[in-house]
């Protein structure tokens, strides 16, 4: 049909160094990172919060593998996550019992449970997605919200396989010891997150570089012509479905051995809709841009409410702005400032920048100063918001100039600048 | 084998009250230029949609090569060797050039759904897309995202991804829709050369590419098709003439 040869149709495929930078660099350096984390020494509270991150690092990709891949928006990933960790539990208990009578799951080292959370959530993807995916876009929305509000439910009345309202419990310092971890102290737990979590980010990312994953992204941006490339755009919806909850699974089967506890309520829509929130605000175009997203709710989750108890309104409102002002999320405006300092790397782009930074601290501020006043002046302790030594009561109308001040000169000072041009685009 | 690419047997398609296509017959040759004009509102877009598989035929019968596809899936369809265009451009918008042909070509090289590959060490499905990125002139346009490309490069890439797969019947959609004079004289060189060998169908507004082009021209007119025959044929044909112009000597200028 054709005579082109090997050597005359030129090699499109990117440079080998182009592909180190892009491809393996970004792994070596998590691998990096969390090779690192423990000579640094982290305190008890610190390697909580990472193995908290690590697995939601794992979950919210496994998310994306939906909405930023395959353009498929989930009210309910929390139900592969969480029956993916129930099957892990259970596994848990196996090997419990199995170390006192013998059996198959004596053979089972508690390290890897995240295998067992894998084959749970994607089996539950099998089931659940099959009638599902038939549908796409809104129906497949709504389908998904009914399905993680059933499941929970069923979650609160099934007390022998989910354990009622107390949940299931375990110990994970049973059965085989892989790599000398007894899965005892904090410590060793840690190294089980991190393999773990650097097994599920590495193998979504290649995932990302097979011909189904490329097809599904085909699927995101134009199913109906994927038709007509020889492609069921519904079966590839369901095959990435299992994949996902797979992923989400193997994040449940590590929370189950970091926590040793599973309730119905890690299945409802509210550990659903934390998962995408850090998709989204960590950037859902983006494969990294979920990992961003779970570092950052992760910390605010952890700590912020011990600094606030606004900080759901402070999340909620992260979400909106990250909506309305950067689609892209964290990681869009990580590449764009970057893009923008590399494009044109004068001291004018610099301060553009700065100025940027500071009029959105300048309003960051402004509503934080009110959102904390409006709260205590809700709780009417007469207690006043002390921010770097201010005293700001809320009876007095010069603290709510104070923050309505501040808020309206950072957002003016964003207007205007995006005016001039946006952000270095 | 039949000597027949594509048969189509009284085909009927009616949404609610409207007919839209009236008993449609229709055989093409293997390796036949096929042209379908008629006015607009005449059915041709519905005609293309049928027979891809986009909607299933209230009545008749549609046969691909012998074999009868009518109620099977598009993508069923594809397999079996069909591809078709759009008339508005139906690319992959946020992927590039190249990804967007390779979306073409990859079931058809087998790899399905493959999720234990990486495509980059795919030799064959790179080989295979710079092939078709080269014969349509696109690969100094390979990394740029489809989205960004220009009008008539889009409708270009439209015909790429058709093409990739290496489907033995082509159905275009208006290829040359919204094209200046110079495109159009270049999209139809790459029209005649991606199609060679190949059974093409294709529906046009531009007498000047029809004429030039087909082999046999079929004219629909409110769901039927009141004449099929050479370029010559058509062009003498009287019913023809007053059903779709009203005015024989425009007619007769435009396709002269």
């Amino acid at each position: 049909m054709t005579d082109y040869s090997l050597d005359r149709v030129p090699d499109l495929a990117p440079s080998a160094r182009y592909k180190f930078a892009t491809r393996v660099m970004p792994l070596l350096l998590l691998a990096l990172i969390l090779l690192s984390i423990p000579l640094f020494e982290p305190s008890r509270t610190w390697l909580s919060l990472f193995n908290a991150i690590g697995i939601n690092m794992v979950f919210a990709l496994s998310y994306n593998m939906l909405l930023g891949q395959t353009g498929l928006l989930s009210f309910g990933h929390a139900v592969y996550f969480g029956l993916g960790g129930y099957a892990a539990m259970h596994g848990m208990n196996a090997i419990e019992n199995a170390s006192y009578d013998g059996g198959f799951w004596a053979a089972v080292p508690v390290f890897a449970l995240p295998l067992v959370g894998f084959a749970g959530g994607a089996l539950a993807g099998a089931v659940i997605g099959f009638p599902s995916c038939r549908r796409s876009d809104v129906p497949f929305a709504m389908i998904s919200l009914g399905i993680a509000e059933l499941v929970a439910a069923a979650g609160f009345m099934f007390i022998s396989v989910f354990g009622g309202e107390e949940g299931i419990t375990g110990d994970r310092m049973n059965g085989i010891e892989l790599f000398g971890l007894s899965l005892g102290p904090l410590g060793d737990v840690y190294w089980f997150i991190a393999f773990w979590t650097f097994v599920g980010v590495a193998l979504m990312y290649a995932f990302t570089r097979t011909p189904l994953g490329k097809i599904a992204q085909a699927v995101r941006d134009n199913p109906e012509r994927v038709q007509f490339v020889g492609y069921n755009p519904n079966r590839v919806r369901y095959l990435v479905f299992i994949a996902a909850g797979g992923f989400a699974g193997l994040a449940g089967g590590m929370s189950a051995v970091n926590y040793e506890i599973f309730t119905p309520e890690s299945l409802s829509v509210i550990p659903s809709g934390l998962v995408l929130l850090m998709a989204f605000i960590g950037g859902a175009r983006y494969f990294a841009g979920p990992i961003l997203g779970a570092v950052v709710l992760t910390y605010m989750q952890s700590n912020l409410s011990d600094y606030s108890e606004a900080w759901l309104l402070y999340l909620g409102l992260l979400f909106i702005g990250m909506i309305l002002f950067a689609p892209g999320g964290l990681a869009g405006l990580l590449l764009s400032g970057t893009a923008a300092l590399k494009h044109s790397f004068s001291v004018k782009g610099l301060l553009r920048v700065g100025a940027f930074a500071s009029s959105a601290l300048l309003a960051a501020a402004g509503v934080i100063v009110l959102v904390e006043l409006a709260v205590r002046y809700s709780n009417g302790f007469g207690e006043a918001f002390e921010p770097f030594g201010l005293h700001l009561a809320p009876d007095q109308m010069m603290s709510w100039m104070v923050g309505l001040v501040l808020a309206g000169v950072g957002i003016g000072a964003l207007k205007v600048l995006s005016k001039q041009g946006g952000m270095g685009s | 084998m039949s000597a027949l690419a594509l048969q189509l047997k009284d085909l009927r398609k009616s949404f609610g009250p409207a007919k839209i296509i009236e008993g449609v017959s229709l055989d093409i040759a293997r390796g036949e230029r096929h042209a379908i004009i008629g006015p607009n509102g005449a059915g041709k877009s519905t005609l293309f949609n049928l027979i891809s598989g986009l909607f299933p035929p209230s009545s008749g019968q549609i046969s691909l090569g012998g074999k009868q596809i009518n109620g099977l899936k598009p993508h069923q369809i594809n397999r079996l060797g069909l591809s078709r265009s759009f008339q508005v451009s139906n690319i992959f918008a946020n992927m590039s050039v190249r990804e967007n042909v390779r979306c073409g070509v990859l079931w058809s090289l087998g790899y399905g759904h493959s999720f234990w590959r990486n495509i980059g060490n795919l030799k064959e499905v790179q080989r295979k897309t710079a092939e078709v990125l080269e014969k349509v002139g696109l690969l100094d346009k390979a990394d740029v995202p489809a989205v960004l490309l220009t009008y008539a490069d889009q409708r270009t890439l439209e015909i790429a991804i058709t093409i990739a797969g290496g489907a033995d019947v082509i159905l275009l959609d208006e290829p040359t829709a919204g094209m200046s004079h110079s495109e159009t004289a270049r999209a139809i060189e790459l029209i005649e050369m991606a199609t060679e060998g190949k059974t093409l169908l294709i529906v046009e507004h531009d007498m000047g590419v029809v004429f030039g082009l087909s082999d046999r021209i079929s004219v629909l007119v409110y769901g039927e098709i009141i004449a099929t025959g050479t370029p010559e044929e058509i062009r003498g044909n009287a019913r023809v003439r007053e059903a779709y112009l009203g005015d024989e000597t425009d007619f007769a200028e435009v396709t002269a």
